[in-house]
């Protein structure tokens, strides 16, 4: 059996904040944003974070697939909502993965992303290797322009690759260039002159030449070249020192996207992988106190993958954003005048959180082995008035299944971080129904009988606490 | 089907407070001025009365838990007394209490209260609060209006009305009731509006305008139940009795089961049959006199009139339209104005329902009072949200009609 990448998927949150929008509010003040004022970036909803992203690009990495063969699971990100508390093990109970996964997360480095599909590959059996960013960044800064939040995820293991490793090189150099700390939420960065002329041209080549060398590929041959980086052409650049062509040089994402930090490498290799062909050559690079290469050969096996969302998906799953101010309040980079109702606790009984973690985390319902009726939550006695067996529910997983709209409304009363909060009931086609917040939704797609897919999201917020409860909501089945 | 309750209980004294916003009044201030009037009405001393039943549903807001608000506020002399709390239908449930009461015989004279003081929250609307922990990771932060106006969803879709025809009528029943209202001294809201007004109010719940929604209020409601028998020794003549008393609850379907399709309250339907049957009513379109129902929304009382088969299915908009459910119309629904004007303290409602049936049957409602003789009266309760809630339904009439 062959190692390498099995299948993948992407994520990238539909919000695209117009570049000219920041611009327009901080000109004033840094008169050099204007220069940076073009295209746009994708923002995470209020109901997103790096755990909600990692989930619906494994789902998307996991379509069509059995997810019982998964062992190990890790997910890389620099923005862990978390700072104790095992993030890939709220993915794998929300990708309703087996309790023996075994899950780790990996952090502190944009190379997060690289390192933990490097660690995967040289791993025994299954691993999904997931990597997701929300990244923060002060108002007004160059970092607030460049970013992106979004993620990608990978399934590696036996089998009929997609993609084989055939070469791989590491470097580690306390390099730093830029840092974050628990003292300071937003990135510090040095020039980037010296970025670019000390670290990316003296490290990501010598790395590169040893991953070839060792892969016996010479670099005219590499068809594409993924490496992330904001300063300016900084890919091409590294591209023609190693001697790589600069046609192979992937779209950095940077006009429709930004870059999304830790997880940008592997969401470049997945959106390559959307269009690559049989035999082409990828060489994936992250930089990152220090550097990885990675070089992949895709195989036939891609002309079978199931179509998915990826990153194409995803980016034309767009709701352009012209109001800054929704960024600035989605991100916690302005105080708010929130509302009385606002001040609701939200609490999370935590004994709670984990004898329903089936139904809150999993999304599993209930089936009647006496008369077939779905119905969610699962509870003792079925809900079917001609049945209401007792005792015969058994576990049956919700979260994969589409529904349409029956009910709904748009509530300008009760508090939502981004008024009106839209719910409403949600019935399943193969049967159940589910009274639900809806999410990423548009006000022409508030009708009966729209079709309804559920996605992970954050339900509440606990500013008190600093904690954030997980749930499902229904949002818009994206045209195709 | 049992027996039921049919002229075994009369209701020989109510009262009820103004609703409104009464800053300057506490939840005991309201209930002594229901509770005054309602013994005064009776025309009996406090010590007559064996039992007591106390709604009160958002206590957290003002009295707290237990029966002994009502106990202390009216000094009762340690007699039994019980808190019922049923949704927005806890009104009903006390007065349940104290007909059942007196009907098993465990009680000659029993009196019902309920009272709500709900604007100490500083904003407007119901209070926001938790439902528990597990609802609390999944139910959606729906305000009662958001829940409430998914009615209009669903019912437009599965009878293919305009949705514009649909808020058109809505309009009709907000405006009907503040035509009402104005006519009722204790009623929170008492000005005039127009069809305009509601169509072109803020949006408080899709489709729900502000002019969609029942106002919150302070209030309180009171009533005294006995035996016919003992009515009469009292020198009460025209005697005003309990004809029905029924109750449906949610058991999940609704929220669980696809066979429900949201335009309607599955509860509402079938209390309302029960209803009819144990007050011996056949043709509830013809021999209903009045009715007043839990009109929290405008779409709640719209499809209610044909939940309570007063209006066929699918015709409530052209009834609602023609005036039929007009105050000199053929069933005038909230002729005191309603939830939507009277004010709806929530604990206090059910009462408040069946004060107006009690005054209108004995001719005592004023500037208000049906000229057609009334004989029976209709009031509906609901309490919680379409998809899971309690329906109380009360019949009252004439004795022996």
């Amino acid at each position: 059996m062959t190692k390498g990448i099995l299948s993948f998927g992407a994520y990238i949150p539909r919000r695209r904040l117009q570049r000219k929008a920041i611009a327009e509010t901080h000109t004033w003040f840094n008169p050099g944003l204007k220069g940076m004022a073009k295209g746009e970036r994708a923002f995470c909803n209020w109901d997103e974070d790096a755990v909600t992203m990692a989930v619906e690009a494994s789902r998307d990495a996991l379509k069509g697939r059995d997810r019982g063969s998964i062992e190990t699971l890790r997910f890389a990100s620099t923005t862990f909502p978390f700072l104790d508390r095992l993030h890939s093990g709220i993915v794998a109970g929300a990708l309703n993965l087996g309790e023996d996964v075994v899950a780790l997360d990996l952090s502190a480095t944009q190379r997060a992303g690289t390192s933990a599909l490097m660690e995967a590959l040289a791993t025994d059996g299954e691993t999904l290797v997931v990597a997701a960013e929300k990244r923060d960044a002060k108002a007004a800064s160059p970092h607030e322009m460049q970013s992106g939040d979004g993620a990608a995820a990978f399934l590696v293991g036996s089998g009929k690759p997609i993609a084989v490793l055939l070469g791989k090189a590491s470097r580690t150099a306390d390099f730093v260039d830029h840092f974050r700390s628990l003292d300071n939420q937003y990135d510090y960065q040095w020039e980037e002159r010296w970025i670019r002329d000390a670290g990316y041209m003296k490290i990501a080549p010598a790395v590169v030449k040893t991953c070839l060398e060792r892969a016996k590929v010479s670099a005219d041959a590499v068809t594409h070249f993924c490496m992330p980086g904001t300063l300016s052409k900084i890919a091409n650049t590294v591209a023609k020192a190693c001697g790589v062509a600069e046609t192979a040089v992937a779209d950095p994402l940077h006009a429709n996207c930004g870059d999304t930090g830790a997880a940008h490498a592997l969401v470049l290799l997945a959106a390559t992988l959307e269009k690559a062909k049989p035999g082409e050559k990828i060489l994936v690079v992250g930089f990152g106190q220090g550097a990885d290469a990675l070089l992949f050969e895709v195989t036939p096996e891609i002309a079978k993958l199931p179509k998915r969302m990826g990153v194409a998906g995803s980016l034309a799953r767009r709701k352009e954003e012209t109001s800054y101010g929704r960024y600035l309040a989605f991100n916690d980079l302005i105080e708010l005048e929130r509302g009385m109702r606002s001040e609701t606790d939200k609490a999370t009984a935590l004994s709670s959180l984990w004898r329903n973690k089936a139904t809150v985390t999993s999304f599993v319902g209930g089936k009647c082995t006496k008369c077939g009726t779905l119905q969610f939550p699962k509870t003792d006695i079925c809900v079917n008035p001609n049945c209401n067996a007792i005792g015969t529910q058994e576990p049956h997983p919700f979260a994969e299944k589409t529904g349409r709209i029956a009910s709904f409304t748009a509530d300008r009363l009760t508090y939502s971080p981004d008024p009106p909060s839209c719910y409403g009931m949600i019935e399943f086609e193969e049967g159940g129904r589910v009274m639900i917040d809806y999410t990423d939704i548009e006000p022409e797609q508030l009708k009966v009988g729209q079709p309804m897919r559920m996605m992970f999201r954050i339900k509440d917020i606990d500013t008190t606490r600093g904690f954030r409860r997980y749930f499902w909501k229904a949002s818009p089945v994206p045209q195709s | 089907m049992a027996k039921g309750i049919k002229d075994k209980v009369c209701i020989i004294g109510m009262g009820c407070s103004k609703f409104g916003e009464r800053w300057d009044k506490e939840a005991d201030n309201l209930m002594v001025e229901a509770y005054t009037e309602a013994l005064a009405d009776a025309g009996i001393d406090p010590k007559q009365i064996d039992a007591a039943w106390f709604s009160t549903a958002i206590e957290e807001q003002h009295v707290g838990k237990s029966a002994t608000p009502l106990a202390v506020a009216l000094r009762l002399p340690f007699i039994p007394v019980t808190r019922v709390e049923n949704y927005c239908a806890s009104g009903t449930e006390a007065f349940r209490g104290a007909v059942y009461a007196v009907a098993s015989g465990a009680a000659d004279i029993a009196l019902a209260l309920g009272v709500e003081k709900l604007k100490d929250t500083g904003y407007g609307g119901l209070p926001q609060r938790g439902r528990g922990p597990l609802n609390d990771m999944t139910n959606p932060n729906g305000s009662a209006p958001g829940n409430f106006a998914q009615l209009a969803a669903a019912y437009a879709a599965k009878h293919k009305v305009d949705p514009k025809e649909l808020k058109r009528a809505m309009a009709h029943i907000s405006v009907k009731s503040h035509d009402n209202g104005a006519k009722n001294p204790k009623a929170h809201l008492r000005n005039k509006i127009t069809i305009d007004t509601v169509l072109n109010a803020p949006t408080v719940a899709e489709p729900l305008g502000l002019y969609d929604c029942c106002g919150v209020s302070d209030g309180s409601a009171c009533a005294i139940v006995t035996t016919p028998e003992i009515a009469r020794s009292l020198g009460k003549k025209d005697l005003i009795s309990v004809k029905a008393l029924q109750l449906s609850v949610s058991n999940g379907l609704e929220a669980q089961h696809n066979s429900w399709d949201g335009s309607y309250f599955a509860t509402t339907r079938i209390a309302a049959k029960r209803a009819y049957q144990e007050a011996g009513i056949e043709k509830p379109r013809e021999q209903l006199s009045l009715i007043e129902v839990h009109d929290c929304f405008s779409v709640t009382e719209l499809v209610t009139m044909e939940d309570l088969h007063i209006s066929a299915e699918g015709t409530a908009i052209k009834d609602v339209l023609d005036g039929f459910y007009d105050a000199d119309g053929t069933v005038p629904c909230q002729i005191d104005g309603g939830l939507k004007c009277f004010g709806h303290p929530i604990g206090a409602s059910g009462l408040r329902m069946i004060y107006e049936m009690y005054l209108q049957l004995q001719g005592r409602a004023g500037e208000r009072q049906r000229k057609v003789d009334p004989v029976f009266g209709l009031t509906h309760n609901l309490g919680g949200m379409p998809m899971r809630n309690v329906a109380a339904i009360s019949i009252i009439g004439k004795h022996g009609a």
